[in-house]
């Protein structure tokens, strides 16, 4: 079955971006669910952008919303049960939730396209690799069956797959983790994409192969100049890779930060509790710190700042009013760049 | 693949006996003589009746008779004779099985058309209107008996609307032969639309529906390559088997609409006491199921690569 496109206008790469418009753009986005138990409110107005080259790590725990945004980014949210009741997500300048489905269908695997966690279930089964990487080729460019092939071995040895021409008709259940993992960035990389979402996508890894893997989309990302959206809850995995830092908490981006800055001095007690709780090696033998309590149900947010049960530092403040995210300073009022924190008490937690 | 081609011919030979003997001993176990039987009311006189009997064998014990009737049938490929008119039971069957063969044919065309789109459709629309009609409708299909569907069937679109012939007369026009094949398919049909229904309702939130997605496919490819080749699988079973029954003709539906196929053959025979015209045409049938179900089997294999026969 070959199914070839019209082409659709898409923003050309030189559209936007040089005068000073980030590659992707997420404005006060929200994204609700309605569950038989009740609306669930898994993103609360989140803000970020990334640009050509840039990598945006998104930080947090499960239910944090760092997934669902990735997907309302992706367009590939559920709708119903999910619906986006206010937000922008502006790509190259132009809204893409103003966009048609066809219009969105064209930007997703040709611009923007998604690398995700567990590539055993989310390769298709029974389809060759090939098919299923010469498939972008073939939808998107019309090209054919065999030229398609050519392609998609041409990007198994571009992601470092050993005798690509003698796999490319195996199936996915014939390629070890780390090699599917590659499949799965291939697959990505095929179009060459202004932009990668990345969500966990070591996290079903070994630990040499995590590193082994993130190396390589490190290094392609430099060589195409894609921007990235790194979604983990894997602090290790981000330090290397990432240029700044967003961590999330029950759908808010509750700190943003340059990636060293925030290991060196976090604002906020959550990311406090997260660098706390990675494993040092001077620290053999004492206690592992771990951020007591659990995430909060979505279902039932706690009011004012939704980590007050489980924040250290929780005044009654915090259990009333809900705090912004607000630019961060030095002591002496100086601005720090890139650096913001929705905390009450974030001058404390980053200067004492 | 061949190796396990060969095992599974293999393996057909202690099931291929072990039909065989049974039916025999079933039909043998009955009440009644084909040899008296073909006296009707009659009683003929005991030494023809003898004679009669010792022509056909049948006074020699169950088991030699067994043994002689496999030992022609392998060897000569003779499936026995048809006591009533003394033809060989490959001729009945040559006349009765090209009918059921095109009967069967319609009949799966329908179920297997019919009821995978309806299940695709259910399946995508899981747990809303679409899917509920749908289910209703299946229900109905699986819960109302053959020969009651039969008679409504005949009696609104024979009897009242005069769109199709209420009985078939010539069994080689497929006009005549819709009706019965729609009766014959309804049941399978609400099985077939069930499974798929389950299987693609499943496989739609799988990871790789949602990569498929974020390829950006047009979703008639979504649909039609990712979707489909995954949830069809469980349905090829039982389509294979189904096949296979469908080939043993259908007592009741080839009675409903006079059709003059397998399953009215058998029936006739067992009312008439002959043993081997039944043994000679279930054989027949045994040996087709098989074979359909290794086919069946082996697509699997196709269809899905993690499947491997060695």
């Amino acid at each position: 079955m070959t199914t070839i496109e019209e082409v659709v206008p898409v923003p050309s790469p030189g559209e936007g971006g040089a005068d000073g418009t980030p590659l992707l753009e997420v404005r006060d986005l929200h994204v609700e669910f309605h569950t038989r138990e009740g609306l669930v409110r898994a993103v609360n107005g989140v803000n970020y952008s990334v640009d050509a080259g840039e990598t945006l790590a998104v930080l947090g725990e499960s239910g944090s919303g760092k997934s669902v945004t990735a997907q309302a980014v992706m367009g590939i949210l559920d709708m119903p049960p999910a619906q986006i009741p206010q937000g922008e997500i502006l790509f190259r300048g132009h809204d893409m939730l103003k966009m048609t489905g066809e219009e969105r269908r064209a930007i997703r695997g040709r611009r923007i396209a998604m690398i995700f966690q567990d590539a055993l279930s989310s390769l298709n089964p029974v389809l060759s690799v090939g098919y299923q990487l010469g498939e972008m080729f073939r939808v998107h460019q019309g090209l054919s069956k065999k030229d398609a092939k050519v392609k998609a071995i041409e990007l198994m040895e571009k992601v470092k797959i050993p005798a690509a021409a003698a796999r490319v008709n195996d199936y996915p259940h014939q390629f070890s983790g780390g090699m599917r993992q590659r499949i799965m960035i291939a697959m990505a990389l095929a179009l060459e994409p202004d932009l990668i979402i990345a969500d966990e996508p070591t996290t079903a890894l070994d630990v040499t192969v995590q590193a082994q893997v993130m190396d390589l989309l490190a290094e392609l990302q430099r060589e195409y100049n894609m921007g990235l959206i790194l979604i983990t809850h894997d602090l290790g995995v981000v330090a290397d890779v990432a240029d700044k830092i967003a961590v999330m908490y029950a759908g808010r981006i509750v700190e943003r930060a340059p990636v060293h800055e925030l290991y060196k001095r976090p604002a906020h007690p959550y990311t406090r509790g997260l660098l706390d709780s990675i494993p040092r090696l001077d620290q053999k033998g004492q206690e592992l710190y771990a951020i007591k309590g659990l995430p909060p149900n979505l279902l039932r947010v706690p009011t004012g700042c939704a980590f007050n049960p489980r924040c250290p530092k929780a005044q009654d403040v915090c259990r009333t009013e809900v705090p912004e995210l607000l630019p961060v300073t030095e002591q002496d009022g100086t601005e720090l760049v890139g650096r913001a924190s929705a905390c009450h008490f974030w001058k404390e937690t980053i200067h004492g | 693949m061949g190796r396990y081609v060969a095992r599974r011919l293999l393996q057909m030979i202690p099931v291929f006996i072990g039909t065989t003997l049974l039916i025999f001993l079933m039909v043998y176990a009955l009440p009644g003589d084909p040899v008296r039987g073909l006296f009707g009311d009659k009683a003929g006189s005991p030494q023809v009746i003898a004679s009669l009997r010792h022509e056909y064998g049948l006074d020699q014990p169950i088991l030699v008779q067994y043994f002689n009737y496999m030992k022609d049938m392998i060897l000569h490929a003779d499936f026995g004779t048809q006591i009533a008119s003394g033809r060989p039971v490959t001729d009945v069957l040559g006349d009765a099985f090209p009918v059921t063969l095109r009967l069967a044919s319609l009949a799966f065309a329908i179920e297997v058309v019919l009821g995978i789109t309806l299940g695709v459709v259910a399946g995508l629309r899981a747990g809303r209107a679409t899917d509920n009609v749908v289910l209703v409708i299946t229900l109905l299909f699986i819960s109302v008996p053959v020969f009651v569907l039969g008679f409504i069937l005949k009696l609104v679109f024979a009897e009242q609307l005069h769109w199709l012939e209420p009985n078939v007369n010539d069994s080689t026009n497929y006009g005549q032969l819709l009706m019965p094949a729609i009766v014959l398919a309804a049941a399978s049909l609400a099985y077939v639309t069930r499974l798929t229904r389950t299987s693609i309702a499943e496989n739609v939130r799988a990871d790789y529906i949602r990569t498929a997605i974020a390829k950006g496919l047009p979703r008639r490819r979504v649909v039609g390559v990712h979707l489909m080749r995954n949830s069809l699988i469980p349905v090829i079973t039982y389509l294979g088997t189904d096949l296979g029954a469908l080939m043993g003709g259908a007592v009741v539906t080839e009675g409903l609409f006079n059709i003059k196929g397998v399953g009215g053959t058998i029936y006739e025979s067992i009312v008439r006491r002959e043993g081997t015209t039944v043994v000679g045409l279930v054989t027949i049938l045994v040996l087709v199921y098989l074979v359909a179900n290794l086919l069946v089997d082996l697509l699997y294999a196709v269809l899905d690569p993690r499947i491997r026969y060695a």
